[in-house]
């Protein structure tokens, strides 16, 4: 039996919505259900007291300064290393034996489990350079982790402005880096700052590299050679050890809304600028 | 085919002078691809000439020559060379960034960049080192006078650029050119996606300019070289056919193929 043309459409779109709205539903139930378990216990002296009683009282100011000190740390250490690489890769060389074991490699180090880097930032950061559990470490390790995100989009993004523009800048008496830096990165920027966004996103929501790394000092830390337990690790120890599933909600409430907040800043950067330029 | 008795004498009264580009026995070449092979010829000050010839002629290659932007490619390749006021282009000592703002180009195609249409003119200023605000806008204000731009546009110059009609980014990408006081005026074409009215504009702005640019015109409309040159050249294959002042080459072309292109047998 033969289904008419016209039954095939209608049939695809009621599958096609139907998965759409599925995904936004999971979304929203996902997100609902965190807020649902822990907004209501997040208060203000949650937000700005210390944990006590190993988080089963007080707060969680020293993880969301440990969060902000670890992905900040590793998003300045990856951002200019990705962003360099990247402008290496589509404007000061040609296509070849190099560039493809730059992708490479690349494409390889974004396949790896974190907790791999994990693995590797505690044999190599913690214990051979003796920087000990730190936020350093901990950044390190992230650095490297997102740096593949970081090459990929920004290379996209600056292929994605086209040559032309390049062509023109020169034939105006530009050098290479002028026309990178003026026009290039100047038309690129949204998709780059899209990039270095979703990388402090998956900082800021990473655990089990930061577990061997970074460490889980519940005390504040006063320099990047501290050890600290950032938001998503604190998350996981007090459900994983039982302490206080509410402060966990809690926690993760908190999580949740700087993703969000850190998008929405960023859409916000991106429109404003798109408007100015374009 | 390009015997140097076929280069033309120049117009009247720029006998002696140095000529203002000189093309000696200059061959190019993408990666296996002869494009242009022993070119002999030359543009003298304050002249127009147009470059016609059927398309993969070569015509495109030897302007982006003549201001080096084939460099930007890595297959290019060249032997021979081109003197701008009897200096090497190609040579160690020429300045790539200078010798592009001297001689200044016009693409096929308006590609303004992305911004106001105040910021792609005052670009090219700041590049050139120009940072005062009032001398920018004097100059964005001039150029875009010069390529009969100003009037349409004069309220809107922070409007971007993207917006205006084919035309007038055309005469936009004119005007960043000119801004730049360039030495010669190289348009590649610049017509071939406008509407008559349009390119009539920019015949316009070239003959008001013939006093104080060499202008040399890419064009596959041959009325176009008729009217808005003073010397024409053909190319077939990388090869110049023959060069001399239009109106001998538009009547009395001393080449067979000359004449049936002119007069659309082929091309």
């Amino acid at each position: 039996m033969r289904i008419s043309p016209a039954n095939t459409q209608r049939i695809m779109v009621v599958a096609l919505w139907t998965l759409a709205a599925m995904t936004v539903f999971t979304l929203l139930f996902i997100l609902g259900y965190v807020l649902y378990h822990g907004l209501p216990h997040v208060t203000w002296s949650f937000l700005t007291e210390s944990p006590r009683r190993m988080g089963k009282e007080g707060g969680i100011f020293p993880m969301i300064v440990g969060t902000a000190m670890v992905a900040g740390l590793a998003v300045l250490i990856a951002g200019p290393i990705g962003v360099a690489t990247a402008i290496y890769l589509t404007e000061y060389t040609r296509e070849g034996k190099i560039t493809a074991i730059i992708r490479f490699g690349a494409d390889c180090l974004a396949g790896i489990p974190s907790i791999i880097f994990g693995l590797f930032g505690f044999v190599f950061f913690v214990i051979t350079l003796g920087m000990g559990l730190s936020v350093m470490a901990g950044a390190l390790t992230l650095a490297i982790m997102v740096l593949p995100t970081i090459i990929r989009t920004s290379e996209e993004a600056i292929r994605a402005v086209p040559r032309s523009f390049s062509d023109v800048s020169m034939g105006l008496g530009a050098t290479r880096w002028q026309t990178v830096t003026r026009v290039v990165l100047r038309s690129a920027s949204p998709g780059i700052v899209t990039g270095i966004v979703l990388s402090i996103g998956r900082c800021i929501s990473e655990t089990a590299a930061l577990m061997l790394t970074a460490g889980s000092a519940l005390r504040m830390p006063h320099s990047a050679l501290d050890s600290c337990r950032t938001l998503a690790l604190h998350f996981y120890t007090l459900m994983r050890e039982g302490i206080s599933p509410a402060h966990a909600w809690a926690t993760a409430s908190v999580l949740i809304v700087v993703i969000l907040l850190i998008n929405l800043v960023a859409y916000w950067l991106m429109r404003r600028f798109v408007a100015r330029t374009v | 085919m390009s015997e140097p008795q076929l280069q033309s004498d120049p117009p009247a009264g720029q006998q002696g002078l140095l000529p203002k580009i000189a093309i000696r026995n200059f061959s190019a070449r993408f990666g296996q691809s002869q494009v242009l092979t022993g070119i002999n010829l030359e543009v003298h000050a304050c002249e127009r000439l147009a470059i016609i010839g059927p398309a993969s002629s070569g015509k495109t290659t030897l302007l982006r020559s003549l201001n080096r932007l084939n460099d930007l490619n890595a297959t290019f390749a060249h032997d021979g060379e081109i003197l701008l006021d009897g200096q090497d282009i190609y040579g160690d000592s020429m300045d790539v960034p200078t010798l592009r703002r001297r001689v200044g180009m016009v693409y096929a195609v308006p590609i303004p960049l992305p911004w106001s249409i105040y910021d792609n003119i005052a670009y090219g200023l700041r590049l050139a080192g120009i940072k005062g605000r009032s001398e920018i806008s004097v100059r964005v204000e001039s150029s875009l006078r010069n390529a009969v731009l100003w009037d349409e546009i004069k309220d809107r110059l922070r409007m971007p650029a993207m917006n205006l009609s084919g035309g007038q980014q055309q005469r936009l990408c004119m005007a960043r050119v000119l801004a730049l006081e360039p030495e010669v005026l190289v348009l590649d074409e610049p017509c071939s996606g406008l509407d008559p009215i349009s390119t009539a504009k920019i015949e316009q702005a070239l003959a008001e300019l013939k006093d104080r640019y060499s202008v040399v015109l890419v064009t596959n409309n041959t009325k176009q070289a008729a009217r808005a040159s003073d010397r024409t050249a053909f190319f077939l294959m990388g090869e110049l056919v023959e060069v001399g002042l239009t109106g001998q080459v538009f009547t009395a072309p001393r080449h067979e193929r000359t004449g049936q292109y002119i007069t659309g047998h082929f091309g």
